[in-house]
């Protein structure tokens, strides 16, 4: 309830985003919106994996690949020429197909959103289970580089493979109809509706995760950052609590690959490419690694920025540049510097001793 | 107490004919001793006797390379230290191992972990029981801390006290497991004299409690003053174990500790 409240004033400034976008004829700037709640879904989920238990990776660009690519390829690619198989059967049977007509009056058989959405994000934690298990027993570095070597697998799949469309992705993705009247799209008329479906969605996650944290699972996993031994002599499963971080965390990425494919219509090969991981990693690092707060809210700005074509064509590199000066100047984040800084001298000279209150 | 009588019986720890051979290196070899329900028992000797790698073969950080541990009438073997750990016995680290960026209380609430239940997803969907779960440990936490004499602590972060105070932190979060068996790595390591008596105090509060100890322990004052019965080891040997009075008699431990060189 209490972490339902905490999110309860982000959700007037969501509100207050459309209104005042809507008053200064600037609507345009909820697509952006919409797009960096996708991501920064992702990076609250890396948050977790990063700041709270303290587990690097530089593969997470992989998994929102995974999720937002198989959801796209399975919605779209036509199956008919399959449609014998046994397997397609069984799916037929249990109503995951949809078949029709296009527009040129081919027959089309495709398999509906919710089902791709499931089969997408199933499959990415599944993968984050089998590259989990060898690779969560490295540390520091040695897992930062193994993690990497997944995203750069996943990347050139989708580069090589043809049923994802090679270098040119997918594009044409159906929408995904969430509930009757409720979906998924980049369509013009459905902005506003799909700036709150993300948002919601974002938000959700927000609550799930800091329920999570301010739990037995979070403590366990903040004690593992703290003290890998330790932990262990508290009975705490390390490797598995590590495992189950990782999971979740590929599970967020893949949710909003898959609701962000579907809203831009399509996914291309640049979604997968590692400058995207090392990109989410900086934006963790810049909201203060255990600091969900502060990834959710560098996650929108520095998306909202990247996607405005601020940045220019040095989009990656203001990323890197970003990382190289939060790490010299501001370990610990953004947030952490000067201003919470000097708020809390103010506050504690006003209050003695009212500080150091629970989190 | 009458607990001498039929010790065979009432052994909590059975440490039999333990080995570990690191290379060429026998670093403990052959040890076997009994730590029975309700005493302190210390293990003492010179630096590089093998106390802390004994303690790792108890606790399960490494696999002894012979020989075996029983804890609860049940062979360790193969089991990872978080098993050990949910059987019923917690240790203390040599050099504080505090969870830091936690508070105190958060880091006593990380050893009630065995204790509770709840996992990633009713974690996440806040369960009612979860609820009630959460009280419960907040609870329980902070009656450790009481305990140690440190709940004026409680919010604290744990990486800013003393030394002392974080030694008492760790003692209060190794209690929380509710453990049988309370293994402490030289408690007395880092403290001055004052807060050697101080934890040599809160060591045999826990005792009284009920709950097992074994120690190892440079600080001989310390171990003399609470330990009910004491194993010498040197060069990875059992050489002795008796009461503290006839250790301190022990003409081979006095070789040891006095020199003859």
């Amino acid at each position: 309830m209490k972490k339902l409240l905490s999110v309860l004033p982000l959700l007037g400034v969501v509100i207050g985003i459309h209104l005042l976008t809507s008053a200064t004829d600037t609507m345009y700037y909820l697509t952006q919106m919409t797009m960096s709640a996708y991501y920064s879904l992702l990076i609250i989920g890396l948050c977790v994996l990063m700041g709270y238990a303290g587990q690097i990776s530089l593969g997470h660009a992989g998994f929102f690949a995974i999720g937002g690519y198989l959801s796209a390829a399975l919605t779209t690619n036509n199956l008919t020429f399959h449609q014998d198989s046994t397997l397609l059967r069984i799916l037929d049977g249990t109503g995951m197909l949809l078949s029709g007509h296009d527009m040129y009056g081919e027959v089309f058989l495709v398999v509906t959103p919710w089902a791709a959405c499931i089969i997408a994000v199933a499959t990415a934690a599944l993968i984050a289970v089998i590259i989990g298990i060898p690779v969560l027993k490295l540390k520091g570095h040695y897992l930062a580089m193994a993690t990497l070597g997944f995203g750069i697998i996943i990347y050139r799949v989708t580069l090589a493979l043809e049923y994802f469309g090679e270098a040119d992705g997918i594009s044409e993705v159906p929408p995904f109809v969430l509930l009757p009247g409720l979906s998924v799209s980049g369509d013009f008329s459905a902005r506003v509706q799909n700036y709150y479906i993300a948002w919601i969605l974002l938000l959700l996650g927000m609550v799930l995760l800091l329920n999570l944290i301010d739990s037995r699972v979070g403590r366990a996993l903040r004690g593992i950052h703290g003290s890998d031994e330790a932990a262990d002599a508290m009975g705490v499963n390390t490797s598995r609590f590590k495992l189950q971080t990782f999971v979740l965390s590929a599970v967020f990425a893949a949710v909003a690959g898959v609701f962000l494919t579907h809203y831009n219509g399509g996914i291309g090969p640049s979604e997968a490419n590692v400058m995207k991981s090392v990109r989410y990693v900086a934006i963790v690092a810049v909201g203060g690694m255990a600091n969900l707060w502060g990834a959710l809210l560098m996650g929108i700005i520095l998306n909202f920025l990247s996607m405005r074509g601020v940045f220019g064509s040095y989009d990656d590199a203001v990323f890197g540049l970003i990382l190289i000066l939060i790490m010299l100047f501001a370990p610990n984040g953004i947030l952490s510097i000067n201003i919470r800084y000097r708020l809390r001298q103010l506050f504690s000279r006003e209050k003695d001793g009212e500080e150091g209150g629970q989190r | 107490m009458g607990k001498k009588e039929g010790s065979g019986r009432m052994a909590l720890l059975e440490v039999n004919k333990l080995s570990k051979r690191f290379g060429g290196l026998l670093a403990v070899n052959d040890v076997s001793f009994q730590v029975n329900s309700g005493q302190i028992k210390a293990v003492i000797g010179p630096n590089g006797a093998g106390k802390t790698t004994l303690f790792n073969m108890i606790s399960g950080t490494f696999p002894a390379t012979s020989g075996s541990v029983v804890f609860r009438e049940q062979e360790l073997k193969g089991k990872k230290t978080f098993q050990v750990a949910e059987r019923g016995m917690a240790r203390t680290f040599q050099n504080i191992k505090m969870f830091s960026g936690m508070t105190a209380l958060e880091n006593v609430m990380v050893g009630r972990h065995v204790q509770s239940n709840a996992g990633f997803l009713s974690s996440m969907f806040r369960m009612p029981w979860v609820w009630k779960e959460e009280r419960d440990i907040r609870d329980k936490a902070m009656e450790f801390l009481a305990l140690l004499e440190i709940e004026e602590f409680a919010n604290t972060d744990a990486g800013s006290l003393a030394f002392g105070q974080q030694r008492a932190v760790e003692l209060a979060r190794a209690l929380a497991l509710e453990p049988q068996l309370l293994l402490l790595d030289e408690p007395a390591a880092g403290l001055n004299i004052y807060e050697t008596a101080e934890v040599g105090r809160l060591i045999t509060k826990i005792r009284d409690l009920g709950i097992t100890v074994l120690l190892v322990e440079h600080d001989m004052s310390l171990v003399m003053e609470i330990s009910d019965e004491i194993v010498v080891l040197c060069f990875g040997e059992k050489i002795a174990e008796d009461s503290p009075q006839n250790i301190q008699q022990n003409p081979e431990v006095i070789k040891i500790y006095l020199g003859e060189d």
